[in-house]
C-alpha cells in the first residue's frame, strides 16, 4: 500500500488532529515505513493456515454479572478538562 | 402511480443485565451523572475490558427466540470514532461475526396471512454515553452512566412492506425480549429504541428506491406517524420528478416532520478492526442447549396453553400476552382466586381502563395481584356486585387502598338479608306510579328506570336479579 500526503491528511481528518507540513512529511513516511515493514508478513505461506485475530490460544474469558464498582465521581471528573453539574464539559456538538 | 414502501428495522435494546458489558459498574437507569463510571467505562488509557458472560447468554436467549443460527466462534470489533458520547474514541461491537443470524419473526400481513420478518443478524455492542445540550453555556455537558451498558442491535431484513407491519414486528419483538427477561423495553428510558430505513418504489419494480434512515423514533406512535410522513414525502419527490438523497433524518414528534441531520461531509469512515483487547468466545453446543432448556415460556407458547389448558378465548390471549405485566399480574392473580376467564376480563376491561384513564404504562402499573384477585373473589361471591367492584377497584388501583377494609369502611357490601329488598322496592314503586302505568299498559321497557330507581334506591347494594325478581313479583 502506497502513503501519500493525501492519505495522511485524512487520517489528521479522522484523529481530529492537524499536523504542520514538516510533520505530514515525517509521518508519511514513517507510516509507509511501517507498512513495508509489517508487508514483510506477506512473504510467508499461510495456506492451510485458519484465520486468527489473536495469537494466544485463549477463549471465553468473561467475569460474573456482579456489581463490583461504587460512585466515584470525584475521581473520574478528575480527568473531565472542565465540569459543571456532575457532568464532563466538552465544546458544543451539535448533530 | 402505486407506490410500494420497503423498510427494514435496526432495533437496539439495552440489556436488564446488573452491569455493563466489560467492567462492574451498575447499569441502573436515573443515576446521578458519571457515578456508574470507572476507569474502565469511562476509557483510560491502560485498562482491560473483561466480559460480562450473562450478556453472551441473553444474546443466545434472543437469537433462539427469534429462530436464529447462533455462531459458534465470535469475536469482537472495533467500530473507530470520534465524538465525546464515547471517551475511548471506539465502540467495541461486532462487525464481521455477529453472535446469531437468519433469524425471523412472524407476523401477519395485510391480507391476514403469517409472514416472516427475516432477522439478517444480531450483535453485541457497548452503548453510548448521554450528551445534553446546554443552551445557557453554549458547550455540551456528558455523562457517561450509559457509556458500556450492554446492547443488542436486531437488524432485520428490508421484509416490511407497511407501518402496521413495523409496529406488529416491535410489539412481537418487545414481548419476546420481555418474557426472555432480557430487556425491560422501557422506550422512554430508551431500552429499546428503533431505527427505520425507508425507501418507495413503483408497484413492481424488482430494485430498491434510495433510502433514507431515521432516528430519534421513541414511541410507536412516533414510529407510526414518521413513517407515513417519510414515505409521503419521499413520493411527493419523485412524482416532481426530484431525486431522493441517502440520508440520516430525525424525527420531531412535536413537530411532526422529520429534517436531514448535518450531513457528514466525508463517508463515515469507522476503521473496524478485531478488537485486541477481547480473546475470541467460542459457544458449544451444551452451552447452546442448557440456555435452550432454561427459557422462560415465550409469548407464542403462553397463548397456545391459555388456550388449551385455561380453555379463554384466542383473543383474550393475544392481549394478554401482549405485554409480560399483563401476563404477570394474570397468573399471579389466577393463582390466588382461579376463574381464568373472569381474570382475563377483569384485566382486559376495567385494569385496562384504569391504564388508559390515568395515562399508565403496563410495566409501571402497582397494582398488586392479591388485591385484583380480592376484588374478584368478592364479586364472585356476591358479597358486593360488579359496579361496586369497578368503584373498589378504582380506588385501590388510585389510592392503593385495601379492598376488603374499604367495601367493609364505606359499607359497600351487599344486602344479604333479602326480606329488607321488599320494603325499598315497593316504596320505589308508590312513588312512580307513572312508569308503573306504562309499565301495566304493555310498555315493558318501563321496568328498566324502575329498576334503576330501586338500585339506586339500595345504594348498587342488592343483587340485581333478586331486585329484578321483586319487582315481577310485586307488579305481575
Amino acid at each position: 500500500m502506497q502513503i501519500d500526503k493525501n492519505l495522511v491528511m485524512y487520517l489528521e481528518k479522522l484523529g481530529r488532529i492537524e499536523l504542520s507540513e514538516e510533520q505530514r512529511t515525517a509521518s508519511e513516511k514513517d507510516l509507509q515505513d511501517i507498512l513495508t515493514y509489517i508487508d514483510t508478513l506477506n512473504e510467508l505461506n499461510t495456506d492451510g493456515v485458519e484465520p486468527a485475530s489473536h495469537s494466544f490460544p485463549v477463549a471465553n474469558v468473561m467475569r460474573q454479572d456482579c456489581v463490583t464498582n461504587t460512585a466515584q465521581r470525584e475521581a473520574v471528573l478528575q480527568n473531565a478538562p472542565n465540569e459543571k453539574d456532575g457532568c464532563f464539559v466538552v465544546p458544543k456538538t451539535v448533530e | 402511480m402505486e407506490w410500494e414502501i420497503v423498510m427494514g428495522l435496526e432495533v437496539h435494546t439495552e440489556l436488564a443485565t446488573e452491569t455493563k458489558i466489560f467492567c462492574g459498574c451498575s447499569t441502573a437507569f436515573g443515576g446521578e451523572p458519571n457515578t456508574h463510571v470507572c476507569e474502565i467505562c469511562s476509557g483510560l488509557p491502560g485498562t482491560l475490558p473483561l466480559l460480562n458472560q450473562r450478556v453472551v447468554e441473553f444474546a443466545v436467549r434472543t437469537g433462539l427466540a427469534t429462530n436464529c443460527e447462533i455462531t459458534r466462534k465470535n469475536k469482537f470489533d472495533r467500530k473507530n470514532y470520534f465524538y465525546p458520547d464515547l471517551p475511548k474514541a471506539y465502540q467495541i461491537s461486532q462487525l464481521y461475526l455477529p453472535i446469531c443470524r437468519n433469524g425471523f419473526v412472524e407476523i401477519t400481513d395485510a391480507d391476514g396471512n403469517p409472514k416472516k420478518i427475516g432477522i439478517h443478524e444480531i450483535h453485541m455492542e457497548e452503548d453510548a454515553g448521554k450528551l445534553i445540550h446546554d443552551e445557557f453555556d453554549d458547550c455540551t455537558l456528558v455523562d457517561y452512566n450509559r457509556c458500556g451498558v450492554p446492547l443488542l442491535e436486531i437488524v432485520s431484513e428490508p421484509d416490511f412492506r407497511s407501518a402496521d407491519e413495523v409496529l406488529q414486528y416491535l410489539e412481537k419483538l418487545r414481548a419476546i425480549l420481555q418474557f426472555t427477561g432480557v430487556s425491560d423495553c422501557k422506550m422512554q428510558e430508551g431500552s429499546l429504541r428503533a431505527d427505520v430505513n425507508l425507501s418507495v418504489r413503483p408497484k413492481g419494480q424488482k430494485e430498491f428506491g434510495t433510502r433514507t434512515e431515521m432516528k430519534n423514533l421513541n414511541s410507536f406512535r412516533a414510529i407510526g406517524r414518521a413513517i407515513a410522513y417519510e414515505a409521503n414525502r419521499q413520493i411527493e419527490l419523485l412524482e416532481d420528478g426530484e431525486k431522493i438523497v441517502q440520508e440520516t433524518r430525525r424525527w420531531d414528534d412535536n413537530k411532526g416532520y422529520s429534517y436531514a441531520m448535518r450531513s457528514k461531509e466525508d463517508a463515515q469512515d469507522y476503521k473496524y478492526f478485531p478488537e485486541p483487547d477481547l480473546p475470541p468466545i467460542e459457544i458449544s453446543e451444551e452451552t447452546i442447549e442448557s440456555i435452550r432448556s432454561a427459557m422462560p415460556e415465550l409469548p407464542e407458547q403462553k397463548k397456545r396453553r391459555y388456550i388449551d389448558e385455561l380453555g379463554l378465548p384466542e383473543y383474550d390471549t393475544s392481549i394478554l400476552t401482549s405485554d409480560k405485566a399483563y401476563v404477570s399480574l394474570f397468573e399471579e392473580t389466577l393463582a390466588l382466586c382461579g376463574s381464568p376467564k373472569d381474570v382475563a376480563n377483569w384485566i382486559m376491561g376495567e385494569v385496562m381502563k384504569l391504564l388508559n384513564d390515568t395515562a399508565t404504562l403496563p410495566e409501571n402499573m402497582e397494582l398488586s395481584p392479591k388485591d385484583l384477585a380480592a376484588v374478584i373473589q368478592m364479586v364472585k361471591s356476591n358479597k358486593i356486585n360488579r359496579g361496586t367492584g369497578k368503584t373498589v377497584l378504582e380506588k385501590v388501583f388510585t389510592e392503593g387502598v385495601d379492598p376488603e377494609k374499604y367495601v367493609a369502611d364505606n359499607n359497600l357490601a351487599q344486602i344479604t338479608d333479602l326480606s329488607a329488598l321488599r320494603p325499598v322496592i315497593e316504596e320505589v314503586i308508590a312513588a312512580n306510579e307513572k312508569s308503573v302505568t306504562e309499565y301495566k299498559s304493555g310498555k315493558t321497557q318501563a321496568i328498566g328506570y324502575l329498576m334503576g330507581q330501586a338500585m339506586r334506591a339500595l345504594k348498587g347494594k342488592a343483587p340485581a336479579q333478586e331486585v329484578q325478581k321483586l319487582l315481577h313479583e310485586i307488579l305481575d
